[in-house]
Protein backbone atom coordinates (compact mmCIF):
# COMPACT_ATOMS: atom_id res chain seq x y z
CA UNK A 1 0.00 0.00 0.00
CA UNK A 2 2.92 2.55 -0.01
CA UNK A 3 4.05 4.66 -2.19
CA UNK A 4 1.00 4.05 -4.88
CA UNK A 5 1.10 7.19 -6.80
CA UNK A 6 4.11 8.01 -8.28
CA UNK A 7 3.56 11.50 -8.90
CA UNK A 8 1.63 13.67 -6.32
CA UNK A 9 -2.09 14.10 -7.27
CA UNK A 10 -3.67 17.39 -7.40
CA UNK A 11 -6.87 19.21 -7.93
CA UNK A 12 -7.69 22.57 -8.59
CA UNK A 13 -11.32 23.92 -9.45
CA UNK A 14 -11.27 27.92 -10.39
CA UNK A 15 -14.61 29.77 -10.33
CA UNK A 16 -16.73 26.82 -11.19
CA UNK A 17 -20.50 27.39 -12.49
CA UNK A 18 -22.43 24.60 -13.64
CA UNK A 19 -26.12 25.08 -14.82
CA UNK A 20 -28.08 21.93 -14.88
CA UNK A 21 -31.53 22.32 -16.82
CA UNK A 22 -32.43 25.48 -16.47
CA UNK A 23 -31.14 26.01 -13.06
CA UNK A 24 -27.56 27.46 -11.46
CA UNK A 25 -26.63 24.41 -9.27
CA UNK A 26 -23.18 26.12 -8.46
CA UNK A 27 -21.53 29.01 -9.00
CA UNK A 28 -18.63 30.93 -8.42
CA UNK A 29 -16.54 27.81 -6.45
CA UNK A 30 -13.08 27.51 -6.03
CA UNK A 31 -11.26 24.34 -4.69
CA UNK A 32 -7.60 23.44 -4.14
CA UNK A 33 -5.96 20.41 -2.84
CA UNK A 34 -2.89 18.50 -2.51
CA UNK A 35 -1.41 14.79 -1.92
CA UNK A 36 -2.20 14.33 1.30
CA UNK A 37 -6.10 16.56 1.46
CA UNK A 38 -9.34 15.36 2.59
CA UNK A 39 -11.89 17.65 1.24
CA UNK A 40 -15.40 18.12 2.78
CA UNK A 41 -18.10 19.02 1.24
CA UNK A 42 -21.43 19.89 3.21
CA UNK A 43 -24.25 20.85 2.36
CA UNK A 44 -28.45 19.93 2.58
CA UNK A 45 -29.92 18.03 0.03
CA UNK A 46 -30.11 19.07 -3.56
CA UNK A 47 -27.55 22.01 -2.68
CA UNK A 48 -24.77 20.55 -5.52
CA UNK A 49 -23.14 17.82 -3.69
CA UNK A 50 -23.11 14.37 -6.05
CA UNK A 51 -23.27 17.52 -9.00
CA UNK A 52 -19.79 18.88 -7.87
CA UNK A 53 -18.41 15.32 -7.51
CA UNK A 54 -19.85 14.50 -11.09
CA UNK A 55 -18.17 17.58 -12.47
CA UNK A 56 -14.91 16.84 -11.25
CA UNK A 57 -14.65 13.35 -12.18
CA UNK A 58 -15.72 14.72 -16.03
CA UNK A 59 -19.12 12.94 -16.18
CA UNK A 60 -21.16 16.56 -16.67
CA UNK A 61 -19.94 19.41 -18.61
CA UNK A 62 -19.08 22.85 -16.72
CA UNK A 63 -20.56 26.54 -18.02
CA UNK A 64 -17.52 27.95 -16.99
CA UNK A 65 -14.76 27.98 -14.79
CA UNK A 66 -11.41 25.55 -14.48
CA UNK A 67 -11.12 22.32 -13.29
CA UNK A 68 -7.06 20.97 -13.69
CA UNK A 69 -6.83 17.50 -12.02
CA UNK A 70 -3.77 15.38 -11.79
CA UNK A 71 -3.97 11.72 -11.07
CA UNK A 72 -6.39 9.26 -12.14
CA UNK A 73 -10.18 9.46 -9.96
CA UNK A 74 -12.48 6.88 -8.62
CA UNK A 75 -15.77 7.56 -7.58
CA UNK A 76 -18.48 6.08 -5.37
CA UNK A 77 -21.88 7.49 -5.38
CA UNK A 78 -25.25 6.10 -5.23
CA UNK A 79 -24.99 3.73 -8.11
CA UNK A 80 -22.58 0.70 -7.09
CA UNK A 81 -21.70 -0.03 -10.56
CA UNK A 82 -20.51 -3.93 -9.62
CA UNK A 83 -22.72 -6.97 -11.85
CA UNK A 84 -25.53 -7.97 -9.49
CA UNK A 85 -25.21 -11.73 -10.16
CA UNK A 86 -21.52 -11.77 -10.09
CA UNK A 87 -19.75 -12.24 -6.55
CA UNK A 88 -18.57 -9.22 -4.72
CA UNK A 89 -15.43 -10.09 -5.09
CA UNK A 90 -15.96 -11.16 -8.73
CA UNK A 91 -17.30 -7.88 -9.35
CA UNK A 92 -14.40 -6.29 -7.34
CA UNK A 93 -12.03 -7.91 -9.63
CA UNK A 94 -13.67 -6.51 -13.16
CA UNK A 95 -12.77 -3.20 -11.82
CA UNK A 96 -9.65 -3.92 -10.37
CA UNK A 97 -8.32 -5.31 -13.46
CA UNK A 98 -9.54 -2.48 -15.58
CA UNK A 99 -7.47 -0.02 -13.44
CA UNK A 100 -4.44 -2.30 -13.41
CA UNK A 101 -4.86 -2.98 -9.53
CA UNK A 102 -2.83 -6.06 -8.00
CA UNK A 103 -5.29 -8.73 -6.18
CA UNK A 104 -3.00 -7.31 -3.04
CA UNK A 105 -5.11 -4.29 -3.65
CA UNK A 106 -8.23 -6.03 -3.58
CA UNK A 107 -7.65 -7.88 -0.46
CA UNK A 108 -6.58 -5.30 1.49
CA UNK A 109 -9.98 -3.21 0.27
CA UNK A 110 -12.08 -6.31 1.08
CA UNK A 111 -10.47 -6.49 4.54
CA UNK A 112 -10.69 -2.78 4.92
CA UNK A 113 -14.52 -2.90 4.54
CA UNK A 114 -15.39 -5.70 6.16
CA UNK A 115 -16.45 -7.86 3.48
CA UNK A 116 -14.50 -10.72 3.55
CA UNK A 117 -16.97 -12.52 4.64
CA UNK A 118 -19.35 -11.95 2.34
CA UNK A 119 -16.82 -11.83 -0.76
CA UNK A 120 -18.67 -15.67 -2.13
CA UNK A 121 -21.92 -13.87 -1.92
CA UNK A 122 -23.45 -12.72 -5.10
CA UNK A 123 -23.70 -8.83 -5.13
CA UNK A 124 -27.76 -8.24 -5.37
CA UNK A 125 -27.95 -9.80 -2.12
CA UNK A 126 -26.32 -7.63 -0.49
CA UNK A 127 -28.50 -5.22 2.12
CA UNK A 128 -27.80 -1.12 1.64
CA UNK A 129 -25.27 -0.68 4.42
CA UNK A 130 -23.30 -3.66 2.38
CA UNK A 131 -23.44 -2.71 -0.70
CA UNK A 132 -22.18 1.08 0.03
CA UNK A 133 -19.49 -0.91 2.03
CA UNK A 134 -18.67 -2.70 -1.87
CA UNK A 135 -19.17 0.61 -3.37
CA UNK A 136 -16.24 2.57 -1.13
CA UNK A 137 -14.31 -1.43 -1.97
CA UNK A 138 -14.14 -0.52 -5.13
CA UNK A 139 -12.68 2.43 -4.48
CA UNK A 140 -10.25 1.44 -2.49
CA UNK A 141 -9.58 -1.41 -4.75
CA UNK A 142 -9.16 1.43 -7.67
CA UNK A 143 -5.50 1.99 -7.30
CA UNK A 144 -6.83 5.71 -7.92
CA UNK A 145 -5.04 9.16 -6.69
CA UNK A 146 -8.28 11.16 -6.45
CA UNK A 147 -11.09 9.61 -4.35
CA UNK A 148 -14.41 11.34 -5.10
CA UNK A 149 -16.78 9.88 -2.08
CA UNK A 150 -20.80 10.62 -2.22
CA UNK A 151 -22.31 10.09 0.83
CA UNK A 152 -20.30 7.43 1.97
CA UNK A 153 -21.52 7.32 5.30
CA UNK A 154 -25.26 7.02 4.42
CA UNK A 155 -26.92 3.51 5.36
CA UNK A 156 -23.59 2.33 7.25
CA UNK A 157 -23.69 1.35 10.85
CA UNK A 158 -21.12 3.42 13.11
CA UNK A 159 -18.04 0.77 13.25
CA UNK A 160 -18.50 0.76 9.42
CA UNK A 161 -18.60 4.68 9.51
CA UNK A 162 -15.19 4.28 11.49
CA UNK A 163 -13.60 1.87 8.92
CA UNK A 164 -14.61 4.56 6.32
CA UNK A 165 -13.05 7.14 8.33
CA UNK A 166 -9.86 5.31 9.18
CA UNK A 167 -10.09 4.20 5.00
CA UNK A 168 -9.98 7.79 4.10
CA UNK A 169 -7.56 8.62 6.86
CA UNK A 170 -4.73 5.58 5.29
CA UNK A 171 -5.33 7.01 1.67
CA UNK A 172 -4.64 11.06 2.63
CA UNK A 173 -2.03 9.42 4.51
CA UNK A 174 -0.56 7.79 1.70
CA UNK A 175 -0.60 11.28 -0.50
CA UNK A 176 -4.08 10.78 -2.06
CA UNK A 177 -6.43 12.77 -2.63
CA UNK A 178 -10.28 12.47 -1.15
CA UNK A 179 -12.68 14.94 -1.60
CA UNK A 180 -16.06 13.25 0.78
CA UNK A 181 -19.24 14.72 0.06
CA UNK A 182 -22.06 14.45 3.21
CA UNK A 183 -24.83 16.44 4.47
CA UNK A 184 -23.10 15.77 8.01
CA UNK A 185 -19.77 17.54 9.61
CA UNK A 186 -16.83 15.79 9.32
CA UNK A 187 -15.91 12.83 11.53
CA UNK A 188 -12.45 13.76 10.78
CA UNK A 189 -9.43 16.01 10.50
CA UNK A 190 -9.89 17.43 7.22
CA UNK A 191 -7.64 19.82 5.29
CA UNK A 192 -10.75 22.37 3.92
CA UNK A 193 -14.42 22.18 4.61
CA UNK A 194 -16.81 23.80 1.95
CA UNK A 195 -20.16 24.37 2.61
CA UNK A 196 -22.33 24.56 -0.58
CA UNK A 197 -25.10 26.89 -0.61
CA UNK A 198 -28.42 26.20 -2.18
CA UNK A 199 -28.44 28.46 -5.40
CA UNK A 200 -32.02 30.04 -5.40
CA UNK A 201 -31.42 32.30 -8.52
CA UNK A 202 -33.21 30.91 -11.49
CA UNK A 203 -32.08 31.58 -15.77
CA UNK B 1 -6.45 -3.21 -24.90
CA UNK B 2 -6.66 -6.31 -21.83
CA UNK B 3 -9.57 -3.91 -20.46
CA UNK B 4 -11.29 -3.28 -24.16
CA UNK B 5 -11.34 -7.80 -24.33
CA UNK B 6 -12.52 -7.30 -20.45
CA UNK B 7 -15.37 -5.42 -21.34
CA UNK B 8 -16.37 -6.93 -24.25
CA UNK B 9 -15.79 -10.50 -21.92
CA UNK B 10 -18.40 -9.06 -19.68
CA UNK B 11 -20.93 -8.04 -22.53
CA UNK B 12 -20.55 -12.11 -23.52
CA UNK B 13 -21.29 -13.07 -20.18
CA UNK B 14 -24.35 -10.88 -19.34
CA UNK B 15 -25.58 -11.31 -22.70
CA UNK B 16 -25.24 -15.48 -22.11
CA UNK B 17 -26.56 -15.50 -18.42
CA UNK B 18 -29.07 -12.74 -18.99
CA UNK B 19 -31.60 -15.34 -21.35
CA UNK B 20 -30.19 -12.97 -24.39
CA UNK B 21 -28.52 -16.18 -26.30
CA UNK B 22 -31.73 -17.87 -26.04
CA UNK B 23 -34.50 -15.45 -26.87
CA UNK B 24 -33.22 -14.55 -29.81
CA UNK B 25 -32.26 -18.02 -31.25
CA UNK B 26 -35.41 -19.63 -30.37
CA UNK B 27 -37.56 -16.33 -31.50
CA UNK B 28 -35.55 -17.13 -34.72
CA UNK B 29 -36.19 -20.79 -34.71
CA UNK B 30 -39.52 -20.29 -33.84
CA UNK B 31 -40.32 -18.39 -37.08
CA UNK B 32 -38.64 -21.10 -38.77
CA UNK B 33 -41.09 -23.35 -37.37
CA UNK B 34 -43.95 -21.53 -38.09
CA UNK B 35 -43.53 -20.31 -41.66
CA UNK B 36 -44.41 -23.97 -43.05
CA UNK B 37 -47.78 -23.93 -40.93
CA UNK B 38 -48.67 -20.82 -43.18
CA UNK B 39 -47.66 -21.58 -46.80
CA UNK B 40 -48.38 -25.47 -46.22
CA UNK B 41 -45.70 -28.29 -47.37
CA UNK B 42 -45.22 -26.83 -50.42
CA UNK B 43 -41.53 -27.89 -51.04
CA UNK B 44 -40.53 -25.77 -53.88
CA UNK B 45 -42.43 -22.33 -52.40
CA UNK B 46 -40.63 -23.37 -48.69
CA UNK B 47 -37.43 -23.09 -51.16
CA UNK B 48 -38.37 -20.01 -52.64
CA UNK B 49 -39.38 -18.26 -49.92
CA UNK B 50 -37.37 -19.59 -46.92
CA UNK B 51 -34.56 -17.39 -46.94
CA UNK B 52 -36.34 -14.19 -47.08
CA UNK B 53 -38.56 -15.18 -44.30
CA UNK B 54 -35.04 -15.96 -42.53
CA UNK B 55 -33.71 -12.83 -43.27
CA UNK B 56 -36.72 -11.02 -41.85
CA UNK B 57 -36.48 -13.22 -38.67
CA UNK B 58 -32.87 -12.51 -38.12
CA UNK B 59 -33.77 -8.76 -38.29
CA UNK B 60 -36.83 -8.60 -35.96
CA UNK B 61 -34.44 -10.72 -33.65
CA UNK B 62 -31.66 -7.85 -33.25
CA UNK B 63 -34.25 -6.13 -31.57
CA UNK B 64 -34.74 -8.64 -28.78
CA UNK B 65 -32.16 -7.51 -26.65
CA UNK B 66 -31.97 -3.76 -26.71
CA UNK B 67 -33.59 -3.68 -23.50
CA UNK B 68 -30.82 -4.68 -21.86
CA UNK B 69 -27.86 -3.70 -23.78
CA UNK B 70 -27.54 -0.32 -22.67
CA UNK B 71 -29.88 1.08 -20.15
CA UNK B 72 -28.93 -1.50 -17.05
CA UNK B 73 -25.66 -0.27 -17.20
CA UNK B 74 -26.44 3.52 -17.54
CA UNK B 75 -28.95 2.66 -13.69
CA UNK B 76 -26.10 0.68 -12.12
CA UNK B 77 -23.43 3.49 -13.39
CA UNK B 78 -21.51 0.95 -14.78
CA UNK B 79 -21.07 3.46 -18.24
CA UNK B 80 -20.25 6.68 -15.57
CA UNK B 81 -17.34 4.20 -14.22
CA UNK B 82 -15.94 3.60 -17.62
CA UNK B 83 -16.34 7.13 -18.58
CA UNK B 84 -14.53 8.44 -15.56
CA UNK B 85 -11.65 5.81 -16.09
CA UNK B 86 -11.32 7.76 -19.83
CA UNK B 87 -12.93 5.54 -22.20
CA UNK B 88 -14.63 7.46 -24.81
CA UNK B 89 -18.07 6.27 -25.12
CA UNK B 90 -17.62 5.44 -29.20
CA UNK B 91 -14.73 3.20 -27.51
CA UNK B 92 -17.66 1.45 -24.92
CA UNK B 93 -20.35 1.29 -27.62
CA UNK B 94 -17.46 -0.50 -29.97
CA UNK B 95 -16.97 -3.06 -27.25
CA UNK B 96 -20.43 -3.10 -27.18
CA UNK B 97 -20.94 -3.78 -30.44
CA UNK B 98 -17.97 -6.49 -30.14
CA UNK B 99 -19.61 -8.32 -27.60
CA UNK B 100 -23.24 -8.44 -28.95
CA UNK B 101 -21.31 -9.92 -32.54
CA UNK B 102 -20.12 -12.30 -30.42
CA UNK B 103 -22.80 -13.35 -27.81
CA UNK B 104 -25.39 -12.91 -30.64
CA UNK B 105 -24.16 -13.31 -34.28
CA UNK B 106 -22.55 -16.57 -33.38
CA UNK B 107 -25.23 -18.44 -31.94
CA UNK B 108 -27.69 -16.98 -34.98
CA UNK B 109 -25.62 -18.41 -37.82
CA UNK B 110 -25.88 -21.62 -36.19
CA UNK B 111 -29.12 -21.49 -35.53
CA UNK B 112 -29.83 -20.86 -38.97
CA UNK B 113 -28.54 -23.91 -40.22
CA UNK B 114 -30.86 -25.94 -38.02
CA UNK B 115 -33.85 -23.13 -39.11
CA UNK B 116 -32.79 -23.96 -43.18
CA UNK B 117 -33.48 -27.76 -42.07
CA UNK B 118 -37.25 -26.76 -40.51
CA UNK B 119 -37.92 -24.97 -43.75
CA UNK B 120 -35.86 -27.77 -46.22
CA UNK B 121 -33.84 -24.76 -47.71
CA UNK B 122 -31.68 -25.94 -50.29
CA UNK B 123 -27.69 -26.57 -49.80
CA UNK B 124 -26.63 -23.79 -52.31
CA UNK B 125 -29.04 -21.12 -50.50
CA UNK B 126 -28.20 -22.26 -47.31
CA UNK B 127 -24.13 -21.50 -47.86
CA UNK B 128 -25.52 -18.16 -49.32
CA UNK B 129 -27.70 -17.30 -46.42
CA UNK B 130 -25.26 -18.34 -44.04
CA UNK B 131 -22.47 -16.33 -46.17
CA UNK B 132 -25.01 -12.81 -46.25
CA UNK B 133 -25.95 -13.03 -42.69
CA UNK B 134 -22.72 -13.43 -41.47
CA UNK B 135 -21.74 -9.85 -43.81
CA UNK B 136 -24.72 -8.49 -42.40
CA UNK B 137 -24.56 -9.21 -39.04
CA UNK B 138 -21.76 -6.76 -37.72
CA UNK B 139 -24.02 -4.18 -39.11
CA UNK B 140 -27.25 -5.07 -37.18
CA UNK B 141 -25.41 -5.78 -34.09
CA UNK B 142 -24.62 -2.04 -34.53
CA UNK B 143 -27.68 -0.58 -35.30
CA UNK B 144 -28.69 -3.12 -32.15
CA UNK B 145 -26.68 -1.33 -30.09
CA UNK B 146 -27.18 2.10 -31.51
CA UNK B 147 -30.89 1.80 -31.40
CA UNK B 148 -30.36 0.63 -27.50
CA UNK B 149 -28.33 3.76 -26.88
CA UNK B 150 -30.77 6.17 -28.32
CA UNK B 151 -33.80 4.61 -26.60
CA UNK B 152 -32.12 3.91 -23.44
CA UNK B 153 -34.74 5.07 -20.72
CA UNK B 154 -37.26 6.12 -22.95
CA UNK B 155 -40.74 5.02 -22.10
CA UNK B 156 -41.90 2.29 -24.87
CA UNK B 157 -38.15 1.74 -25.80
CA UNK B 158 -38.89 -1.40 -27.10
CA UNK B 159 -41.77 0.05 -29.67
CA UNK B 160 -39.80 2.97 -30.89
CA UNK B 161 -36.40 0.72 -31.29
CA UNK B 162 -38.70 -1.48 -33.59
CA UNK B 163 -39.82 1.88 -35.44
CA UNK B 164 -35.92 2.80 -35.21
CA UNK B 165 -34.49 0.06 -36.53
CA UNK B 166 -36.89 -0.61 -39.80
CA UNK B 167 -35.96 2.28 -42.28
CA UNK B 168 -32.57 1.84 -40.71
CA UNK B 169 -32.03 -1.91 -41.84
CA UNK B 170 -33.91 -2.08 -44.73
CA UNK B 171 -30.67 -1.48 -47.22
CA UNK B 172 -29.83 -4.64 -45.89
CA UNK B 173 -32.65 -6.62 -45.65
CA UNK B 174 -32.97 -5.90 -50.08
CA UNK B 175 -29.65 -6.69 -50.61
CA UNK B 176 -29.51 -9.97 -47.82
CA UNK B 177 -32.53 -11.55 -49.38
CA UNK B 178 -31.36 -10.18 -52.95
CA UNK B 179 -28.61 -12.62 -52.75
CA UNK B 180 -30.93 -15.36 -53.08
CA UNK B 181 -32.82 -14.73 -55.83
CA UNK B 182 -31.68 -16.48 -59.16
CA UNK B 183 -28.97 -13.93 -60.81
CA UNK B 184 -28.44 -11.56 -57.96
CA UNK B 185 -25.50 -10.03 -59.77
CA UNK B 186 -23.87 -7.87 -57.44
CA UNK B 187 -26.12 -8.03 -54.10
CA UNK B 188 -23.40 -9.55 -52.02
CA UNK B 189 -21.05 -6.75 -53.13
CA UNK B 190 -23.67 -4.04 -52.06
CA UNK B 191 -24.40 -5.88 -48.77
CA UNK B 192 -21.01 -6.01 -47.68
CA UNK B 193 -20.63 -2.62 -48.89
CA UNK B 194 -23.94 -1.83 -46.70
CA UNK B 195 -23.03 -3.61 -43.72
CA UNK B 196 -19.55 -1.92 -43.56
CA UNK B 197 -20.82 1.65 -43.73
CA UNK B 198 -23.50 1.07 -41.09
CA UNK B 199 -21.12 -1.16 -38.75
CA UNK B 200 -18.66 1.88 -39.57
CA UNK B 201 -20.84 4.70 -38.54
CA UNK B 202 -22.53 2.72 -35.33
CA UNK B 203 -20.07 2.96 -32.89
CA UNK B 204 -19.89 6.90 -33.22
CA UNK B 205 -23.83 7.23 -33.35
CA UNK B 206 -23.89 5.06 -30.08
CA UNK B 207 -20.97 6.79 -28.57
CA UNK B 208 -22.55 10.02 -29.22
CA UNK B 209 -26.26 8.78 -28.26
CA UNK B 210 -24.22 7.62 -24.83
CA UNK B 211 -22.81 11.04 -24.08
CA UNK B 212 -26.16 12.98 -24.34
CA UNK B 213 -27.86 10.24 -22.47
CA UNK B 214 -25.62 11.24 -19.59
CA UNK B 215 -27.01 13.15 -16.45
Amino acid sequence: MTSRQVYAPSLRLENVAVFRGNRLVLSGLSIEAAAGDVIWIRGANGCGKSTLLRLIAGLLPKTSGTITAEGNMALADESLALDANLSVDKALRFWADMDGATPGHRDVALTDMDLQALSEIPVRFLSTGQRKRASIARVLASNAAIWLLDEPYNGLDSASCARVDQAILKHAAAGGIVLVAAHQAPSINVAQSLLLDRQEKAA
Amino acid sequence: MKAFAALIGREVRLAWTGGGLWLPVVFYLAVATLFPFVTGPDKALLARTGGGILWIAALLSTLLPIERLILPDRQAGVLDQLALRGWSDELVATAKIGGQLIAFAIPLLLATIIASALIGLPEDKLVTLLIGLAIALPALSGLSVTIAALTAGLNGASALGGLLLIPLAVPILIFGAGTLSEGSGNAIQLLAATSLAIAALAPFAAGAALRASRV
